[in-house]
């Protein structure tokens, strides 16, 4: 293929990726911009094998690899419940820093002596981000799938630990630079894959999709400085445009998380191991029937419901919607407050409740749904805990302080729906649960709904 | 140096425009723009192809032709996922519109 005509394609795709991000910014637009991006990213793949340099050779191994990449990765994104999608786009995100990274490595071992410094430092910086990334990402992954635990890994000397390998990792990158042999770049990976799992482990359940985010910029910035090493025009501009709208994206969630970027990530270095239980066993927790909450419900004015994960990891999503039907029947006026963090990422409660055909005008967000609780009778905390936990304003060190929380406690009277007295994802305890204004209702959220549903209609 | 300053130059301008691109966008939203942007990134394959095609070495093959499989299902999985969570979005303005409809009546 002609060069001219092979940039003039690099061009077109670039156009389809600014276009993707531009849909993705709005819900009309958001699908068709999801399409745009991989007929972009299709027609780049499917061009560089005419691509002016390309030799064939390999060709068949390179397109089987492909065919096998596709069979691992789309079953995978098909068949994912839409509750564990987050740990999904956290794997993917790591994937793609760790071929970033391979790449890099590859392309280095053929640089040669006389490699200009430009490109060696963008290939080192490659290697040392994408493996950042990749570490990262499987370590966010464990704790999503809870296959660790989600509270912060804090062991003594940490931050001590992080610092000497971020400096080992600058020094051996130096080293690299100046030796330019193969060990010293192993060395620069080993220590970057190393500072990846360090970085994120005293990292809080409630923060890691700011990491993510954070580290999907990454692997963004690495895309581009690969496209600097291999001259590839349409890998600067993707890498180049992911990382700095993914920038933007984490600091629009920490902003909706009340959180400063510094202090999510850094945080939890100054806090102690979470004492979390403080003679919790002792106090006594008022709990309730289906029958009384099906009262207190049926006498309310003004129902709020706030789901949390709780509701998506029972399928609660439609029982909820039964109720709120039944409510609404009634004459009473319900609502749903979603906070923005509800879930396990910002927007995954919205995705989960359209899931259950929630009318879209019941959703309402944190802002305007937080003035509404003093003139609340009923609230009805569905598997939700962190995102109504008081401790996020009074308790200052404790992992969610500052994170601005749904204000459930100004209503009338508080429900919350929980399996056991366990705390929630950030690990930490909620005193709402102790107050007198408030009803626990014990077991799987979706059968106790159920058994509302009866009651309500019983009466 | 002119072919690296234009790329310097594709670089510093692709960053004004993915900020300026995504500076206003609901929380609703959040999710499927960073798993939209994750997919994106996909496009290393790209470059994974390019050095797999150009490896020298059995160890560089090899390691490239990781980077194939891994790039792939970062590619065509962020898509595919993306659009799973988009779809369930869809019935969204129907419904807005029907409110809106009856509301009129």
């Amino acid at each position: 293929m002609n060069k001219n005509l092979y940039d003039l394609v690099g061009l077109v795709v670039a156009v389809c990726f600014i276009l993707a991000l531009k849909g993705l910014s709005s819900p009309k637009s958001a699908r068709r911009g999801n399409w745009i991006g991989a007929f972009g990213a299709f027609a780049a793949t499917e061009v560089v094998f005419y691509s002016p340099g390309q030799t064939g050779n390999h060709k068949w191994l390179i397109i089987g690899a492909i065919a096998f990449g596709v069979i691992v990765g789309v079953p995978a994104a098909r068949k994912i419940q839409m509750t564990q999608m987050p740990q999904l786009v956290a794997l993917f995100n790591g994937v793609g820093g760790g071929a970033a990274a391979l790449v890099a490595i590859v392309e280095y071992l053929k640089l040669g002596t006389d490699a200009s410094m430009a490109d060696v430092v963008a290939s080192v910086f490659t290697v040392i981000v994408g493996c950042v990334s990749f570490s990262g990402s499987v370590v966010t992954f464990l704790k999503l799938q809870e296959i660790m635990t989600t509270r912060p890994v804090v062991f003594p000397g940490g931050r001590f630990v992080i610092a000497a390998t971020l400096v080992g990792v600058l020094g051996s990158g130096e080293w690299v630079i100046h030796s330019l042999g193969t060990t010293p770049l192993l060395v620069v990976a080993g220590l970057s894959l190393l500072f990846g799992i360090l970085f994120v482990l005293p990292v809080g359940g409630a923060d890691v999709p700011i990491v993510i985010s954070l580290l999907n910029a990454f692997t963004g910035l690495t895309v581009a400085a690969s496209g600097y090493v291999l001259q590839a025009t349409v890998l600067i501009v993707a890498g180049t445009l992911v990382g700095a709208s993914g920038t933007i994206l984490t600091r629009l969630m920490a902003a909706a998380m009340g959180r400063s970027l510094f202090g999510t990530l850094f945080g939890a270095f100054t806090a102690k191991p979470q004492a979390a239980v403080e003679g919790g066993e002792a106090r006594s927790v008022k709990s309730g029937s289906p029958d009384d909450v099906a009262i207190l419900l049926n006498y309310a004015q003004r129902v709020v419901i706030v789901p949390g994960f709780g509701l998506a990891v029972a399928q609660a999503q439609h029982t909820v919607r039964e109720i709120a039907d039944l409510l609404a029947a009634k004459g009473i006026d319900v609502a749903y407050g979603i906070h923005p963090v509800a879930g396990r990422m910002p927007g995954h409660m919205n995705v989960l409740l359209a899931e259950a055909n929630v009318p879209y005008e019941q959703l309402v967000e944190m802002e305007e749904i937080n003035p509404t609780f003093p003139q609340t009778d009923v609230v009805l905390v569905v598997g939700a805990n962190d995102v109504v936990n008081p401790a996020a304003k009074t308790t200052p060190g404790c992992p969610i302080y500052g994170m601005p929380i749904l204000d459930v406690s100004s209503a009338g009277n508080v429900i919350f729906l929980k399996r056991s007295m366990r705390p929630g994802f950030a690990g930490i305890e909620n005193e709402l649960l102790y107050e007198p204004k408030t009803t626990l209702l014990f077991g799987d959220a979706k059968e106790s709904l159920t058994k509302v549903v009866s009651a309500l209609k019983a009466l | 140096m002119s072919n690296g300053l234009a790329l310097l130059s594709i670089f510093v301008l692709s960053i004004f425009i993915g900020f300026e691109v995504v500076s206003k966008v609901s929380t609703t939203l959040h999710t499927p723009l960073m798993s939209g942007a994750n997919a994106i990134h996909g496009v290393i394959l790209v470059g994974a192809i390019t050095v797999a095609d150009r490896a020298t070495s059995n160890l560089q093959l090899a390691l490239a032709i990781v980077a194939v499989v891994l790039a792939t299902i970062n590619m065509v999985g962020g898509f595919v996922v993306t659009d799973r969570m988009l779809e369930m979005f869809k019935g969204k303005p129907r419904v807005k519109k029907e409110a809106e409809g009856v509301d009129a009546e």
